[in-house]
C-alpha cells in the first residue's frame, strides 16, 4: 500500500488517523440504517434508537481498520503475505512457514472449543490452508501439466456422469438424495452457462457491450412457444427455428444500432430489449399479454413423450414411471446445447471470422484499414450471439412449460452480463465457471445454515443472500479484476508444441 | 515528362478538405509513381495526415478526385469507396502515426487478421469451414506462409507467438508495416514510420522500405518528419504548407527550393531583420 512509515509514532499516528476516518465513514453510513429501527406499534410506526449496536459496529470498523493498518498496510512485511505466497509458486521463507503453522495450530485449538461459531471459522481457515498446501504440492511435483485442459475434461466428465450415477445410486441404495432439486438447479445453471456463452461472443469476443441480451432469449422462447402451440410442431423442429428467428431479430436490431459504439450501443440495446418486453406484454392476441403462454409442448425422446400414461418413454423401455426421467432428459438436452455452443465458438475463434471479432474488439479503425467490413462483422457477432440466446430461450420455454414477459426483464440481461464479466471477457471456461458460481453459489447461500452459528439462531441466510452475494462479487472483482480466467489462448500458433503460456494476457 | 507522371499509381486532382470553416487541404494535386517512394512532407499542421486520411478513406474529401490505377490498367475512384473497400478492392494499405496494432493478440494473429478477406472467402464465409467443406485448410496454409515470410523479413519469427502489445516500440512499428503488406497492396501509405526510432532502427527501416520498393508493382507513400530519412530514401518529394503544395520534385530540387526552406526554417535572417526594422524593434 502506502510508503511504509519508519518511526513508531509516525506509524501510530497514520494508522489512528486512517482508522478514525474509516470509523467516521462507517458512522455516516450506519447512523440511519443501523442506528434506528422502525417498530410497528399501536400508534403506527415509531422509531427506536439502537445506540449500542451502532457504537459496536463503528467500534468494530475502527479496531479492524487499525489492525489492518498496523499489521498489513503500513508495514514492510504484511501479515497477509504468507497466505498470498501460499497460493503462488514462490518459495516460502522461514517466517511464512512460521506464521502459517501458527495459524493452523490456533485453528486446530479453536476447533476443539465447543462453540459452533469457533468451529466454523476454524474449519474455514483449515480448509483454506489445506487447499493452498495441496495446490502448492501439486504445482511443485507436476509443474507443467495442462491444468486448464484437465480441469475442463474432468468437469465435462462429471457433468455427463452425475445425473445417471446419482440416480442409479439413489435407486439402488435408497439414499433419498434431493435429486429433483439438484437436477433442477443444474438445469438452471446450465441455462445460464448457455446464455453466458452466447453473450460472450458479442461482449467478450467482438467487444460490443450489449445490455439487452434478454431480448433474444425472449424472442427464442416466444417463437418456440407460438410455433409449438399454434402449429403443433415438435421440440426438435422448433428449436432450430427459434434460433434462426432470434438471429433474424439480432440482424434487424443490429443493422441500425451497430453504427454506435460503447456506451451508446449499450443504451440502445437496452432500449430494444425493453421494446421487445413491452410488445410481448401488449400484443395480446399473439402473446397472450401478461398472462403468458402455458402448457407449452415438452420435448420428446425420439418421439416418445415422458408421461404417466400411453406409449411413453418408461413403457417403451419397460421401466417404472418416474417423473425424474423427464428431468434427467432435460438436463442432458441443455448440457448438449452448452457443449454444442462452446464447440462452435471454439471453432469460430480459429476461423477468420472469430479472429476478425477479436481484432475488432482491439481496434476497429485498424480493422477497417485492413479491408474488414466492420458492419458485417459486427452483425455476424450479434446474430451468432442472438442465435444461441434463442436456443436457450426455446429450452427455457419447453422446460418451464409456461412463459410470460415477467421472465425477460432487465435483471436477466444484467445477470448474464455479470456472468460474462465475472468469468473473464472472452474466456469460455471462465463463463461456465462464473455461471456455476453466480447461480449455484447464489442458491447455495440459501442453505448456509452454518452462518447461523455466527449470527445467531434468528439469522435467515435466504434473507441476506443478496447482500452476501454482492460482497462476494466485489471481492472477486477486487482480487481478479479481469475475471476468473484472464488468460487468452491464441487462435493460431507458429511452430507446433510452443508453450501456450507464451501468450499470457497483458496486464493493465 | 517526369517519371511519376508517366505511370502514376495514385493521381490526386484538386483535392480539397474542409472542416467547417477550416480548409485543411486546399486544391492539392500530385501524382505518385509506381515503384517510387514518394514522400509527403511539410511543417506541423500542413495537412499531410488529412491527405492520407482522404486517400485511405477515413475522410471523404470535400472536393477533388483520387484515382488509383492498378498495373492491369483498372482504376478506382478512392473518394467514392468505403474505407474497407479501399483496402480490399483498390489495394491501398496504411500504417498509423500512433501505432494501431491488435495489442491483445499475438504477432502472428495480427498478420492473419490482415489476410481476413482472402481467408474469409476461402472459408466459404465461415459456413463451409465450420462444417469442414471447401479449401480453407489450403488457404490457411498459404496465409501462414505469407505471414511467415513477412515475419522473417521484419525479423520477428522468434516472437511470432508473443502478444503484440508486449513488443518493443521499434518491433511494433515494423510489425505494423508487415501487417499492412500482408494485405498485398499496390500502394503502401506510411504515416511517420520513423517516429520514435533510434538511428540504428531507422537504418533498418530504410532497408525494409527499399526491399519493399524493389518488389514488383508496389509504390510507397510516406509522411515523414526525419529529413535524413526523406532525403536519403525518397525518389519524389511533395511539400505541403498550410494545405497547399509548395514544391513537388526530386529530393535535390526540393532541398534547394527557397519556398521550402522558408516554410521549414522560417524566412532568412536578413528578411526578419528587415521586417523588424520596419516595425521599429
Amino acid at each position: 500500500m502506502a510508503e511504509p512509515v519508519k518511526s513508531f509514532s509516525h506509524r501510530l499516528q497514520a494508522a489512528l488517523l486512517d482508522a478514525l476516518l474509516a470509523a467516521y465513514v462507517a458512522f455516516a453510513l450506519f447512523c440511519l440504517t443501523l442506528g434506528f429501527k422502525t417498530v410497528d406499534s399501536v400508534g403506527g410506526l415509531t422509531l427506536r434508537s439502537r445506540p449500542v449496536l451502532l457504537a459496536a459496529m463503528v467500534g468494530a470498523v475502527f479496531v479492524g481498520r487499525l489492525l489492518l493498518n498496523w499489521f498489513v498496510w503500513q508495514t514492510d512485511r504484511p501479515l497477509t503475505e504468507p497466505f498470498a505466497k501460499l497460493f503462488t509458486r514462490e518459495p516460502l521463507a522461514r517466517r511464512d512457514v512460521f506464521v502459517l503453522g501458527a495459524v493452523a495450530l490456533l485453528s486446530m485449538l479453536a476447533a476443539a472449543v465447543p462453540s459452533p461459531a469457533a468451529r466454523l471459522i476454524a474449519g474455514g481457515m483449515l480448509a483454506f490452508l489445506t487447499v493452498g498446501a495441496v495446490r502448492r504440492a501439486i504445482l511443485h511435483f507436476f509443474p507443467n501439466l495442462p491444468y486448464a485442459r484437465i480441469f475442463t475434461i474432468a468437469g465435462i466428465a462429471f457433468a455427463v456422469l452425475f445425473p445417471i450415477t446419482a440416480y442409479l445410486l439413489d435407486k439402488a441404495f435408497h439414499l433419498r438424495l434431493p435429486l429433483r432439486y439438484l437436477l433442477d438447479l443444474s438445469i438452471v445453471v446450465l441455462t445460464y452457462a448457455m446464455l453466458g456463452s452466447g453473450l460472450n461472443i458479442v461482449v467478450g469476443l467482438a467487444g460490443l457491450l450489449d445490455l439487452g441480451y434478454v431480448a433474444f432469449y425472449a424472442v427464442g422462447a416466444y417463437s418456440f412457444a407460438i410455433l409449438a402451440m399454434d402449429f403443433g410442431w415438435s421440440f426438435w423442429m422448433c428449436l432450430p427455428l427459434a434460433g434462426v428467428l432470434a438471429a433474424l431479430w439480432g440482424c434487424t436490431v443490429g443493422l441500425p444500432v451497430l453504427r454506435l459504439r460503447g456506451d451508446y450501443l449499450a443504451i440502445v440495446t437496452l432500449a430494444f430489449a425493453e421494446i421487445v418486453r413491452i410488445v410481448l406484454l401488449n400484443w395480446t392476441n399473439v402473446t397472450n399479454g401478461p398472462n403468458g403462454i402455458s402448457g407449452i409442448t415438452r420435448p420428446t425422446f425420439f418421439g416418445l413423450p415422458f408421461g404417466a400414461s400411453g406409449e411413453t418413454f418408461s413403457t417403451f423401455f419397460g421401466l417404472r414411471y418416474d417423473p425424474l426421467h423427464a428431468i434427467i432428459f432435460l438436463y442432458y438436452v441443455i448440457f448438449l446445447l452448452v457443449i454444442v455452443t462452446n464447440v462452435i465458438t471454439l471453432r469460430l475463434r480459429r476461423l477468420p471470422i472469430g479472429r476478425a471479432w477479436e481484432a475488432m474488439r482491439e481496434d476497429e479503425i485498424a480493422c477497417r484499414s485492413l479491408g474488414i467490413n466492420t458492419t458485417v462483422t459486427k452483425l455476424t457477432a450479434f446474430a451468432t450471439g442472438a442465435m444461441f440466446g434463442g436456443f436457450a430461450g426455446a429450452f427455457f420455454a419447453t422446460r418451464q412449460g409456461f412463459i410470460s414477459p415477467e421472465s425477460f426483464t432487465f435483471i436477466e440481461s444484467a445477470t448474464i452480463l455479470a456472468i460474462v464479466v465475472l468469468g473473464g471477457l472472452g474466456s469460455q471456461l471462465g463463463v461456465v465457471l462464473a455461471a456455476i458460481v453466480m447461480i449455484g453459489g447464489f442458491e447455495a447461500l440459501r442453505h448456509t445454515q452454518g452462518l447461523k452459528a455466527i449470527f445467531g439462531p434468528d439469522f435467515d441466510p435466504a434473507l441476506y443472500r443478496m447482500l452476501l452475494f454482492g460482497i462476494a462479487m466485489v471481492a472477486i472483482m477486487v482480487w481478479r479484476p479481469r475475471g476468473i480466467i484472464s488468460s487468452r489462448t491464441p487462435s493460431i500458433m507458429l511452430g507446433r508444441g510452443a508453450p501456450a503460456t507464451l501468450a499470457k494476457e497483458r496486464r493493465t | 515528362m517526369r517519371r511519376w507522371q508517366s505511370d502514376p499509381v495514385l493521381k490526386a486532382e484538386h483535392l480539397t478538405m474542409r472542416f467547417g470553416g477550416l480548409t485543411a487541404v486546399d486544391d492539392v494535386s500530385f501524382q505518385a509513381g509506381r515503384g517510387d517512394i514518394t514522400a509527403l512532407i511539410g511543417p506541423n499542421g500542413a495537412g499531410k495526415t488529412t491527405v492520407f486520411n482522404c486517400i485511405t478513406g477515413f475522410y471523404k474529401p470535400t472536393e477533388g478526385m483520387l484515382i488509383l490505377t492498378h498495373p492491369d490498367g483498372s482504376s478506382f475512384p478512392l473518394e467514392r469507396l468505403d474505407d474497407h473497400d479501399i483496402n480490399s478492392q483498390a489495394r491501398v494499405a496504411r500504417t498509423f502515426q500512433n501505432i494501431r496494432l491488435f495489442k491483445g493478440m499475438t504477432v502472428l494473429e495480427n498478420l492473419m487478421v490482415a489476410q481476413h478477406r482472402m481467408l474469409n472467402r476461402a472459408s466459404g464465409f465461415t459456413i463451409g469451414a465450420l462444417f469442414g467443406i471447401g479449401g480453407y485448410r489450403a488457404a490457411e496454409k498459404e496465409a501462414l506462409d505469407l505471414a511467415r515470410e513477412w515475419l522473417h523479413r521484419v525479423g520477428l519469427i522468434p516472437r511470432a507467438n508473443t502478444v503484440a502489445g508486449e513488443l518493443p516500440y521499434g518491433d511494433q512499428r515494423r510489425l505494423e508495416i508487415a501487417r499492412a503488406m500482408c494485405t498485398r497492396p499496390f500502394l503502401l501509405c506510411l504515416d511517420e514510420p520513423a517516429a520514435g526510432l533510434n538511428a540504428r532502427e531507422t537504418d533498418g527501416l530504410n532497408e525494409l522500405l527499399y526491399s519493399i520498393r524493389a518488389e514488383k508493382d508496389i509504390a510507397l507513400l510516406l509522411i515523414e518528419h526525419h529529413m535524413s530519412v526523406v532525403m536519403r530514401i525518397s525518389d519524389h518529394v511533395i511539400v505541403l504548407d498550410y494545405g497547399k503544395t509548395i514544391a513537388d520534385g526530386t529530393p535535390e530540387e526540393v532541398r534547394n527550393d527557397p519556398r521550402v526552406i522558408a516554410a521549414y526554417l522560417g524566412v532568412p535572417d536578413e528578411e526578419v531583420r528587415a521586417v523588424e526594422r520596419e516595425v521599429g524593434l
